[in-house]
């Protein structure tokens, strides 16, 4: 066992786990952060997804001893009830979601795509979103949500 | 449909409802929230019958601990049967603390109304409340249904209970769910249902982490660990070792339709009726229309935790019937069934028998060898596409007459297909996977069909909907099962419809008529009509058509009503066919009576619509001769973000008219559309699903 040090959501934390660790298990397992979902294990489906310095990542499969001096974060930092982030706003909005299991990854996708692409397009949006899966067909909410977002103004 | 199973099986509105003094309402109910929102409509019923603010009522979540009995959530029957035993339980309630509060106060009862948890007269005054009266009014009464239907859609919608928890990303999912002391369990299985473990070589567990603990029990194997991650690469090391040995081989998957037609089969004769004597000499018109297995394909993997405290099994799960499964569970160990307890924790979607409940034994079987240790099992992803069960592949052939007036005769339709139902606790079997594997456990059953009652299984919707001078209808079930069905949203609606709505797109362009206009002048049913006329006004019908033809797209139509008994339902897709098949509208039309919430109907359909269009164009279970091979999102693909069409729902209110439910009725009027769409697209009839390229270009020849 190995203790290792992650910056997750602004906060210097640790954990002790092994070398080959999923990067999610640690999340959810030692660090009690439950948003990001087990979907596949094989970087195919997006529940899982984080930021990773920034950029949206499957952590699924990600060593978690690869993460190093990243910052990670996720989707409990994004925004909370009284201040959501716009894009939660507008998913609470639109009653954007059915069973809302791959949500947590989507809004993270989503909020990077908006932080980079201020003003996109409908097919942007999808095909930006192409990474995650939704089994449940919310597709279409969750693009309107997205696009609402963008123009309502990312912080 | 008994409209008030529920309530008749459950009468006392203490089953349903507990008012504490503080004014909150806790309403138990035996229905399961899978993200289609059923407790957010049931809470919309509860709170208008009672004059609760929303806030002041609260769903428990379902357990067989206290929660009254409603049997499985499946059918599109919750609204309807859940929410008329509420609507009930409610309405009594509201009048006896109603009579309650007018003996105290000496006024006529009928003067008074609630507001907002308030008993009030005409003038205001407020002579008591759900909270103050709390403790003075026997609810150990039987409720009786309200004469009267409240007209739901004179409410504002509700805003769904368990969206805030998930935009948040707040702990919800019984993946989120730990125990304290808990252990981790993988299972690993074989490739195929029925096979034997033959060999766990002596060195295969040895290079396990010394945490893990090796279960075997006849051909069940797991292992478990306090970490997950250790649990999760001993499952893997292992599952490289082991040699299974198939009991039979799987069926050529090229040939499945045949294979099909080839097996031991049960026949109903599901119409057989004569309604005119007349001779057509007219046209007659053959096609055979085939689909593969469909997988339920949730986003999350299944999962269940389970404490044994020596006497008493607790079991938590996404199960859709926690009292189906807790007399399966029971059954299956030998034990009584009140020395089970089964709670609801919210899964991933769920659209109809998945691997909930096999995961759910699994934790069982685990826990009743840890000493009293809680067990967490998740399934992997290549167990959730390939080991639970599936929606049988069909194949139908349909035949029919078409005279020069327009009019059809002899009509006959005849379906093969596994059975669709193998649900804990199907006839007498508990019907779990791992009791199959496990040593002195029972093999799983063939699957049944749901009967007439229940709308029928690989039958459902097999019965056209259309005025015919004759109709023959019979169904195939086979009874050799090498790969495990059962439920799936829609049952055998999704193959009959698209069949259907297909063949009779074939039989008006063999009269040379309008699909439209030809589907029309075959049907009565005014509610019928409405939803026909409707989808096909939005979608522009009549000049999208024209424009259409010149552009490698095209305009097709899909009708049916859901079990011939439900929710009206017709769509219209726009189709576009170049390398590949792609939809880029459809607008749907959908009539489920009286709707109680409205944007949870939008809802239901839209996605409904969006998974119809999934598999009709993309999905099929892949198989080799020793096993399922379409065990991962990539093997397995499902729709996209940019390949999702854009979906317009018009519905059609019908106030005071009995609730019917919305989530499985469009899945076939999509398929026919699809089907029609393509086929206006490129002049070519597919008959095949899924529409893929490969499909198309066979029926291309």
């Amino acid at each position: 066992m190995t203790v290792i040090s992650l910056r997750v959501n602004g906060e210097q934390v640790r954990a002790d786990t092994e070398p080959g660790t999923p990067l999610l298990t640690v999340l959810r397992n030692y660090l009690g952060l439950k948003a990001a979902k087990f979907g596949c294990g094989q970087s195919l489906c997006g529940a899982c997804t984080v930021w990773v310095d920034g950029c949206p990542t499957y952590s699924c499969d990600f060593p978690v001893e690869v993460v190093g001096d990243s910052e990670i974060r996720t989707l409990e930092s994004l925004g909370t009830e009284s201040e959501p982030h716009p894009l939660q706003r507008a998913f609470l909005d639109g009653q954007v979601g059915q069973c809302g299991y791959c949500l947590p990854g989507i809004i993270m996708r989503a909020a990077a795509y908006l932080r980079d692409h201020p003003a996109p397009s409908r097919a942007d949006v999808a095909e930006a979103l192409d990474p995650n899966l939704c089994r449940c067909g919310s597709h279409q909410r969750i693009i309107d949500a997205v696009l609402r977002a963008g123009r309502t103004g990312m912080p | 449909v008994n409209r008030s199973a529920s309530l008749a099986a459950n009468p006392l509105i203490s089953s349903w409802l507990t008012v504490q003094e503080d004014g909150t309402v806790i309403l138990r109910v035996g229905k399961v929230e899978f993200g289609q929102g059923i407790h957010t409509a049931l809470t919309q019923i509860a709170i208008g019958e009672l004059g609760l603010p929303p806030g002041k009522l609260v769903v428990a979540p379902p357990s067989t601990a206290g929660s009254p009995d409603e049997g499985f959530t499946a059918g599109s029957l919750s609204t309807q049967v859940s929410g008329a035993a509420v609507r009930a339980a409610c309405a009594t309630a509201r009048r006896l603390f109603i009579e309650t509060a007018a003996a105290k106060a000496g006024v006529p009862a009928r003067s008074l109304s609630v507001i907002d948890g308030d008993i009030r007269t005409p003038e205001g005054e407020i002579v008591g409340s759900y909270g103050s009266l709390a403790g003075q009014v026997d609810l150990d009464f039987e409720a009786a249904e309200p004469s009267q239907e409240t007209d739901g859609s004179a409410q504002p919608d509700l805003q769904r209970l368990d969206l805030p928890d998930k935009i948040f990303g707040r702990p919800r999912f019984i993946q989120d769910l730990e125990l304290p002391g808990m252990l981790h369990a993988r299972v690993i299985r074989p490739p195929l249902l029925r096979a034997v473990l033959r060999e766990i070589p002596a060195d295969a567990c040895v290079s396990l982490a010394p945490s893990v603990q090796v279960v075997r029990d006849g051909n069940f194997l797991a292992v478990l660990s306090e970490r997950e991650e250790a649990a999760a690469a001993a499952a893997d090391a292992l599952s490289q070792r082991v040699t299974w040995e198939p009991a039979e081989d799987l069926p050529d998957q090229s040939r499945l339709a045949a294979w099909l037609r080839a097996q031991p089969r049960e026949t109903s004769v599901l119409a057989n009726e004569q309604k005119d004597g007349r001779k057509r000499d007219g046209t007659v018109v053959r096609a055979s229309y085939s689909r593969g297995l469909l997988a339920h394909a949730s986003i999350a993997a299944s999962c269940a935790l389970a404490r044994f405290d020596g006497r008493v099994l607790e079991v938590w799960s996404h199960t859709q019937g926690i009292y189906p499964l807790r007399g399966a569970i029971a059954g299956a160990f030998g034990m009584d069934q009140s020395d089970v307890v089964v709670r609801h924790v919210e899964g991933a979607g769920c659209y109809g028998h998945n691997p909930a409940d096999d995961a759910a034994f699994d934790a069982a079987l685990l826990a009743r060898r840890t000493g009293g240790r809680p067990v967490r099992v998740l399934w992997d992803r290549a167990a959730e596409l390939g080991s639970g069960p599936l929606a049988s592949a069909m194949t139908a052939d349909v035949s029919a007459e078409i005279g020069a007036d327009g009019s059809v005769g002899n009509w006959t339709y005849d379906v093969w297909s596994n059975g669709y139902t193998s649900r804990p606790g199907y006839a007498g079997n508990p019907g779990l996977l791992a009791n199959g594997y496990r040593h002195g456990g029972r093999p799983l059953p063939a699957s049944v069909d749901p009967g007439s009652e229940a709308g029928l299984g690989s039958g459902r919707n097999a019965v056209p909907p259309y005025t015919f001078g004759s109709a023959c209808v019979a169904t195939h079930r086979v009874l050799s099962m090498p790969i495990r069905t059962s439920a799936i949203r829609s049952l055998g609606a999704h193959f009959n419809v698209f069949a259907i709505e297909s063949f009779m797109d074939e039989l008006a362009a063999a009269a040379g008529a309008d699909p439209l206009a030809f589907r029309l002048a075959l049907l009565d049913d005014e509610r019928a009509r409405a939803v026909i006329s409707a989808a096909a006004e939005g979608a522009g019908w009549g000049q999208r058509r024209e424009a259409a033809a010149h552009a490698d797209t095209g305009l097709g139509l899909g009708y049916a009503r859901y079990k011939n008994a439900g929710a009206f339902c017709a769509a219209v897709a726009e189709v576009e066919a170049t390398e590949s098949v792609r939809v880029r509208r459809i607008v749907v039309a959908v009539d489920v009576g009286q709707v109680v919430n409205l944007d949870g109907v939008r809802n239901q359909i839209e996605g409904g619509a969006v998974q119809a269009v999934s598999w009709t164009l993309k999905e099929q279970v892949r198989f080799g001769r020793d096993g399922i091979t379409s065990l991962n999102w990539n093997t397995y693909p499902i729709l996209r973000f940019s390949e999702t069409p854009q979906v317009d729902v018009v519905v059609i209110n019908r106030p005071g008219l009995p609730v019917v439910g919305a989530g499985e009725c469009v899945a076939g009027p999509v398929a026919g559309a699809i089907a029609n769409g393509l086929c206006a697209a490129i002049g070519v009839r597919v008959r095949a699903l899924p529409l893929t390229a490969e499909n198309v270009v066979q029926a291309i020849g």
